[in-house]
């Protein structure tokens, strides 16, 4: 099942998937552009990978990494489906990351790699923006790159675990205005679901409603305001989000 | 020892590099690889839910590990929803301080995210309570001390932060939102003292309080034997 967050009409809703419609948890059917759409699931703890894809550590020209490159994110980052996320006025290179995310189902601490799965409760998408200007060689990548207000979009649905048969052979792609400008397959992380689950239950515990974003392939590029950024996992979903200006949010510098 | 729970309802946001002595203490370092250059922006890490303990509550050491860098730090407690904060008015946004326990395994490299070193079960003592903004006269004045079975192991103060409390709270929110609940980390300063099995370790700032805990082994824990 796949199901969403959404307000309408003045409260939040849970909604269902109804032949390209919604239906909220009190019965009521709604046109997918008549809500706006919240993170599926509420953010806590929220783990992200860099460099998980060899293909993207060489477009960045690293080495691809021995452990997991993880850093985390609060939740001030994170916007719905349909969002706007802010381009800085300075900014020069900003990019979109398309990411598989996996949201832990219950307490894990200790789990191995062939149990993985029974701590996950379900997959959303997630596009994982940087502003490379703001890089700096401290904690890297540090919050002033990764964790800015609205730049985590993350959505639209929470898909169940048991609808997706492997989680390891999806396809990602992102368009940008129609574009297609990023295509790889969740078979090309370096470290998979179960062995991120392995490695972070080994030294902490991880929580329900946890997540982790796992990353992304190459193709990453630069994108202006006004640009409608579509990422897609297969069998996941489809998240939109335009870049919006400094004026958008009331900034002047 | 009495126990409490953590006056904590929002994210632990820490920031790095923030005492001049820490940052002296990389000396030229700052500008070879991998740091290429000093730091300009606010260095910063999350202390998630798992690593949050209250006063009294058992500082887990992990199994591969002898000792642990105990970091004192100030904690600022946000009372309102803060983005792009001017300096003059950051004070306004503040409900109080707390006093945090800023737990990490010894780690000389700042240049990946420390993850494994910071933020593990237990690795973040805090409280035992807010202290109201308004009965601290001056946050950038505060002496901070770290006690080990006694013995004062480390005094340091808030007038040796590079960014004050409002410096700080202004370019921290001049990207990221910062909302009630929230805690803000000024900073450990340099040379934090190390603690081992059996320590307890107390984290004292004159005027906002301290936090007391002792570092036990995490197999004693699982056995429950000091719970």
């Amino acid at each position: 099942m796949k199901t969403a967050r959404v307000a309408y009409l003045g409260a939040i809703h849970h909604a269902t998937e109804a032949d390209g419609r919604l239906k909220l948890d009190d019965g009521r059917l709604v046109g997918e552009d008549d809500v706006v759409w919240l993170p599926p699931v509420e953010p806590k703890t929220v783990f992200a990978l860099g460099l998980n894809y060899s293909d993207h550590a060489k477009e960045l020209t690293f080495k691809a990494p021995e452990e997991p490159l993880v850093f985390l994110k609060g939740p001030n980052t994170f916007i719905g489906h349909r969002a706007e996320t802010r381009r800085p006025a300075d900014a020069t290179n900003m990019h979109y990351e398309c990411e598989l995310v996996a949201v832990i189902g219950r307490k894990a601490r200790n789990v191995k790699r062939e149990d993985a799965y029974d701590y996950v409760a379900g997959y959303t998408v997630a596009n994982d923006y940087a502003i490379r200007d703001y890089l700096e060689n401290y904690y890297r990548p540090n919050l002033r790159v990764k964790n800015r207000d609205t730049c985590t979009p993350i959505g639209p649905w929470f898909v169940d675990a048991e609808d997706i048969a492997d989680p390891m052979k999806l396809g990602l792609k992102t368009y940008v205005n129609g574009q297609l400008t990023q295509e790889g397959t969740t078979q090309d992380m370096i470290f998979s679901i179960p062995f991120l689950i392995e490695y972070l239950s080994g030294f902490m515990t991880l929580n329900e409603g946890d997540m982790i974003l796992t990353g992304t392939p190459k193709g990453t590029v630069n994108t202006v305001v006004g640009d409608e950024v579509a990422t897609e996992i297969e069998g996941i979903g489809r998240l939109v989000n335009t870049i919006a200006g400094d004026d958008a949010f009331n900034i002047s510098k | 020892m009495s126990k409490a729970l953590p006056p904590v309802s929002g994210t632990v946001y820490g920031t790095l590099l923030n005492y001049k002595g820490e940052l002296d203490a990389l000396g030229d370092a700052v500008n070879r690889p991998p740091y290429q250059a000093p730091p300009r922006g606010p260095i910063m890490y999350i202390k998630p839910v798992n690593t949050i303990i209250g006063y009294g509550k058992p500082i887990p050491l992990p199994e591969d590990v002898q000792e642990l860098s105990m970091g004192a730090a100030l904690g600022i407690v946000i009372g309102k929803t803060a983005t792009r904060v001017n300096e003059s008015e950051a004070l306004d946004y503040i409900a109080g301080y707390t006093v945090v326990n800023d737990v990490s395994i010894p780690h000389s490299s700042v240049y990946r995210p420390a993850i494994k070193q910071k933020i593990r079960d237990g690795f973040c003592p805090v409280g035992p309570c807010v202290i109201e903004r308004d009965a601290v006269d001056n946050p950038d004045d505060l002496t901070v001390r770290v006690k080990i079975n006694g013995d004062v192991r480390q005094e340091n103060t808030t007038k040796h932060l590079i960014r004050p409390a409002a410096k700080l709270i202004a370019d921290v929110t001049d990207f990221m939102t910062l909302s009630a609940g929230n805690i803000l980390l000024v900073g450990v300063p340099e040379n934090a003292p190390l603690a081992k099995a059996g320590d307890r370790v107390r984290i004292e700032i004159d005027g906002v309080g301290c936090v007391e805990n002792t570092v036990v082994r995490e197999d004693e824990l699982k056995r429950g034997k000091k719970q």
